[in-house]
């Protein structure tokens, strides 16, 4: 089996982001980035499969402009065997990245996508549930858990208040939560043996999606600072405001 | 004697052979790693970086002379080198506390301050640059992993070891755990920056620092801010001496425009310092607060903030620069022109030098790259050192006002070359009186809007440190810091770190805070009885400085 | 203009999640709520401001497929389709707009007009206005930002849907409840932490445990508590540690280094217990009390 894992280049998790000062978005000119962190995860997870031999090969894909490239090598030095970049200078939300996914999909029939939950840029959560409606595949989302047998997965689910565990036909998409596995580091060894891993370019013009963005960004600003509040002089008078006031007990 | 030896030669480790490996992607690094493979492509040149990426460690004001940069690449115009602010004015001012005088002529009394032709710069996205041409040219870079130790053989240093990840804080290796590798070279060329750890390594196992004047090294502290476009003077050029250091501390404050609105705005002090009560930090921030300075950040927001140390020892303090198997080049040798307060063309010089040097070591199969010493010499680079060799050890001698009274006779009259070379005397660890002799210094506090405490600026480092790792900043002997640092000097750690990792809890214990580091190595440096050591961390710890910053 | 939400039920009430997806829904006009699976067909009518209730009792355990393609065929109809920002919501709206080539608006928490909402991005370090140009829009919405409906005061009609014919592609298999007594950090509704001030790692039992046993709260700690070995690792909040958000976050004993902030600046309600007035954590905090913690955290135990 072949597993298909999408990656996204994002600013990396340990710079604060900061807001452009003329509100157009966040910097990310100049920014260190990386591979996103949930993509890490579950990249790991394909390269566990792997070698335990339920999956034969692994996949990394991301889009973006030629620099992205990064992430796909920081994937194969991972352990990915061959990577793909679907080029294009656009910015894509989850509609175009879902569409493009399925185009690649088809192409390298995968028996398995998996990818992040989310990407800590937007925020988004959708791109792995709109890739599985596209492709008619069941959905195993913020997986804490992945075991394959008998041509079916079951997953288990990080949900509001416990887990719930889930049992899918392949093909199928996952998406990794936090708790799915810890990644590995890529190591100098083979970053250096991953540079000689074959990486495709496939212009994403080629794969005839409507790469228009349905939500615009009107602006972005900076959330407001939190303003002190008041004193409260007894314990009493605190619950008293947490049950009335604030409602939270 | 014994041979010498790396410490980690039991681990088994993978391995891998270059012609050439270089630790450190700043400017001397970058530089010769271009050189060697423009001078032959055939080389295998690999640099590593600790830094998450080239220029991640980056921190400098700076402005650039772009002299060695025109012979590294005379087209660099055409290859878009991101040198986009022409200095356009200039200033250095004498501050008192309410005052600040200009000083008149610059060019004439101090032809070193002039800075006509040069470029206000992010040496960040320089570097980033320079990383770009030096892969273009095959280099292999590879950032976030950190040179550990000199690999050593037969009493040659053949290459280096890099450090081990996955390890816990208590030493104990984690299920991701994966050993340091081993980088083998012809030749391996120390690029690190003021006091870097192998660099000090070397200097120590092949006594590279005999008969050279201890090194003197500042500590550069800077902040980026954003300001209103109305207020922005692309290329303005600021520099300041006097308040609000004592006479007999050297440093002073920079302050340039440069890029989209952003404004450069970082103070030096030298570490010779002696009141153990002085804070570096402190005299940073609340040098914002003079009139002279203040008005640039009205309106601004601080965006980024760092540290680092530099080498301001100049020609009498230069080590030995080659060792069997390799050099020194750029600031970890102590290249920096002080009086110039520019170091980015000597160290990239340098780096030209060691180059060509190594090659030829390469060539010949020498262990030594003996023809380094010769052509530094020959260079326009010694040229520029030697002039200026008195004026930084005058500051030490005659303190401010007599240091810098010799500085304009030695440049008007001598042209820097007076027949004789002030020496520097001692080593900035050796310079701090007792606590109980020295006056106690009352800073304001943080207002919040100009001026910050350091848990807030270190907070605009953007650090990364994984916290289940060894603490690599070792104390070899707490009971040392106790009597010595704690007792005789009141914890002078907990104030010239910038980046507040030391404190003394209330039960007078040394706690080190070792994530919020941000290498600066003045710990390394100052530490009075060199009880305390800064070693690499794990890959890609530390901060992690924006380009264009 | 309708809007559609997809509500959920829990122990026979509905959660309040769904509840300010109602209210954020009843902004575009009418609206119809979805209620999948057995429970809770009487707390959904009786939610104010309903048009109509549908029902689909099939569908249990609101596995994603079947959901989406319910609510792919019944979307003409509206022009908002909305859920809470849950774990179901998240799991299943985002495949709805990929069977409908629509673009989801993920964790909503202010809306401007029929098109133009607000919604973190960056985890909450930064805000993004978007505008939609789908034809029906569809959302999650952060629960903290729209004051919940009532939970009574309507009698909406109910229409029992079928469930759409099982593919077998998706099966439910287990549900297992959190069991531990004490929530975990990141997912906890209330937080409760400690810092130095507690001066030992016996005090994180005996003062701050008494307090989370009441509230169904986790329990942090800030690094300096970590690093003074008083609280493990992973109770750790800040920057290095855990990234929280709960309705309530209770800090005593700690300064609020900027460090910590970035930790739990995004509770809903802080309140902070510290002896030194001047402590930065105050700056942040919706209610504070200066005092000695060994004194209050005891009172207030016994005032909950």
């Amino acid at each position: 089996m072949k597993v298909l894992v999408p990656v996204k280049r994002v600013v990396d998790y340990n710079i604060k982001p900061r807001v452009a000062a003329d509100g157009s978005g966040v910097e990310t000119q100049g920014v260190k980035m990386s591979m996103n962190p949930f993509d890490e995860i579950a990249l790991e997870e394909a390269l566990r499969l792997r070698e335990k031999g339920q999956a034969d090969e692994v996949v990394a894909v991301t889009i973006g402009a030629q620099v992205a490239q990064d992430v796909l090598r920081t994937a194969m030095a991972m352990g990915a065997d061959r990577a793909i970049l679907i080029q294009t200078d656009a910015e894509v939300e989850p509609r175009a990245v879902s569409s493009l996914l399925k185009a690649v999909v088809e192409k390298e029939q995968p028996g398995l996508v998996s990818m992040g939950k989310q990407a800590i840029d937007d925020d988004m959560n959708a791109t792995g549930q709109m890739l599985a409606a596209r492709l008619g595949w069941p959905q195993g989302t913020f997986a804490s858990k992945v075991e394959i047998a008998d041509g079916r997965v079951e997953v288990a689910r990080e949900v509001d208040g416990g887990t719930e565990t889930v049992s899918l036909s392949l093909p199928a998409v996952i998406t990794a939560d936090l708790r799915l596995n810890e990644p590995r580091y890529a190591s100098l060894p083979n970053i250096m043996k991953a540079r000689k891993k074959p990486l495709e370019t496939i212009e994403a013009g080629s794969l005839g999606v409507d790469l228009t963005p349905h939500l615009k960004i009107v602006s972005v600003a900076e959330p407001p600072e939190r303003k002190a509040g008041v004193i409260v002089e007894t314990v009493e008078e605190l619950v008293e405001k947490l049950k009335t006031e604030a409602k939270v007990i | 004697m014994t041979q010498p030896q790396s410490d980690n030669t039991a681990i088994e480790r993978e391995e891998m052979a270059f012609d050439v490996v270089i630790v450190g992607g700043g400017p001397a690094g970058l530089t010769a790693a271009i050189r060697l493979k423009q001078e032959n492509p055939d080389l295998s040149v690999c640099l590593l970086e600790k830094g998450s990426e080239v220029g991640a460690h980056i921190v400098s004001g700076a402005v650039l002379e772009p002299t060695t940069l025109a012979e590294l690449f005379p087209d660099w115009k055409e290859r878009g080198a991101p040198l986009d602010t022409p200095v356009s004015s200039e200033k250095l001012l004498f501050l008192t506390r309410k005052a600040a005088l200009p000083v008149p002529a610059l060019h004439l009394l101090m032809p070193q301050m002039d800075n006509r032709g040069n470029y206000v710069i992010s040496l960040g996205a320089f570097c980033r640059w320079l990383g770009e041409q030096a892969e273009a040219l095959g280099v292999e870079i590879y950032p976030g992993f950190a040179g550990a130790d000199l690999f050593i053989e037969n009493g040659r240093v053949c290459g280096i070891i890099t450090g081990d990840m996955g390890v816990n804080r208590k030493g104990e290796e984690k299920p991701d755990y994966m050993p340091g590798m081993i980088l083998r070279a012809s030749q391996t060329i120390l690029a690190e920056g003021a006091r870097g750890s192998l660099s000090k390594k070397a200097m120590n196992t092949f006594d590279l620092r005999k008969g050279a004047d201890p090194q003197t090294f500042g500590l550069g502290i800077k902040e980026v801010w954003e300001i209103p476009a109305e207020k922005h003077r692309p290329g303005f050029v600021q520099h300041s001496f006097g308040w609000p250091l004592d006479t007999h501390t050297y440093g002073g404050a920079f302050l340039y425009h440069f890029g989209k609105n952003l404004v450069s705005y970082g103070f030096i002090t030298a570490l010779d310092y002696r009141n153990p009560w002085l804070s570096p930090f402190e005299e940073m921030q609340r040098t914002k607060q003079h009139p002279a300075f203040r008005e640039h950040f009205e309106g601004g927001r601080r965006i980024i903030y760092g540290a680092r140390a530099i080498s301001e020892g100049g020609v009498q303090s230069l080590p030995h620069p080659v060792f069997p198997g390799g050099v020194l080049t750029g600031d970890c040798a102590g290249f920096l022109n002080m009086p110039k307060i520019k170091g980015i063309h000597t160290s990239m010089k340098s780096g030209i030098i060691a180059a060509e040097a190594v090659m030829d070591a390469i060539q010949n199969e020498q262990a030594e790259a003996s023809s380094y010493m010769d052509r530094l010499k020959s260079s326009w680079l010694w040229k520029e050192l030697h002039a200026a060799r008195n004026i930084r050890p005058a500051f030490s001698h005659w303190g401010m006002l007599g240091g810098a009274l010799y500085s304009g006779i030695d440049s008007m009259i001598f042209r820097g070359q007076a027949p004789w070379t002030l020496r520097h005397r001692h080593a900035d660890n050796e310079t701090m009186i007792p606590a109980e002799k020295a006056p106690k210094i009352s800073y304001p506090k943080a207002d919040g809007t100009l001026t910050f405490n350091r848990a807030e600026s270190v907070f605009l480092s953007n650090l990364s440190h994984d916290e289940d790792q060894p603490v690599h900043l070792k104390v070899q002997d707490m009971a040392t810091w106790k009597e010595v640092n704690l007792t005789r000097f009141a914890a002078p750690e907990s104030r010239y770190c910038p980046a507040g990792v030391y404190e003394t809890s209330e039960t007078d214990e040394l706690v080190i805070n070792a994530q919020n580091c941000v290498h600066c190595k003045s710990c390394d440096i100052k530490d009075p009885d060199q009880n305390i050591t800064w070693c690499t961390p794990e890959g890609s710890s530390g901060p992690n400085y924006p380009s264009g910053m | 203009m309708t809007a559609l939400v997809l509500i959920e039920a829990e122990n026979g009430r509905i959660r309040q999640g769904s509840r300010s997806a109602v209210a954020a829904a009843s902004r575009f006009g009418d609206v119809d709520a979805l209620l999948l699976g057995k429970a809770g067909t009487e707390a959904a009518s009786k939610l104010p401001g309903i048009r109509k209730v549908l029902h689909v009792p099939a569908l249990d355990h609101a596995l994603a497929e079947p959901a989406a393609a319910l609510l792919a065929s019944l979307a003409e109809s509206y022009s908002h389709i909305l859920s809470a920002a849950s774990s179901t919501g998240k799991n299943i709206l985002p495949r709805l707009a990929g069977l409908l080539d629509a673009q989801p608006i993920s964790d909503v928490v202010a809306i401007k007009d029929d098109a133009t909402f607000v919604r973190p991005i960056y985890a909450g370090n930064a805000l993004a206005t978007v505008q939609s140009s789908d034809s029906i829009k569809i959302m999650t919405v952060r629960s903290s930002s729209f004051d919940p409906v009532e939970e009574e005061g309507g009698s909406a009609p109910i229409d029992v849907l079928d469930a759409p014919a099982d593919d077998g592609k998706s099966s439910f298999v287990k549900l297992e409840q959190s069991q531990s007594d004490r929530p975990e950090l990141e997912v906890a509704r209330v937080v409760i932490s400690g810092g130095k001030g507690l001066k030992d790692a016996s005090n994180f039992h005996t003062l701050l445990e008494p307090v989370a046993d009441k509230l169904g709260a986790a329990i942090g700690a800030s690094r300096a508590a970590v690093d003074s070995g008083f609280a493990p690792n992973e109770m750790q909040v800040g920057q290095t540690g855990k990234v929280v958000a709960p309705e309530l976050y209770i800090a005593t004993g700690l300064s609020g280094a900027i460090q910590h902030l970035a930790g739990m600046k995004d509770s809903r309600v802080i309140v902070a217990i510290n002896i030194d007035p001047e402590a930065p954590i105050f700056k942040v905090a919706d209610y504070g009390m200066v005092g000695d913690l060994f004194e209050l955290l005891p009172a207030l135990e016994k005032a909950l």
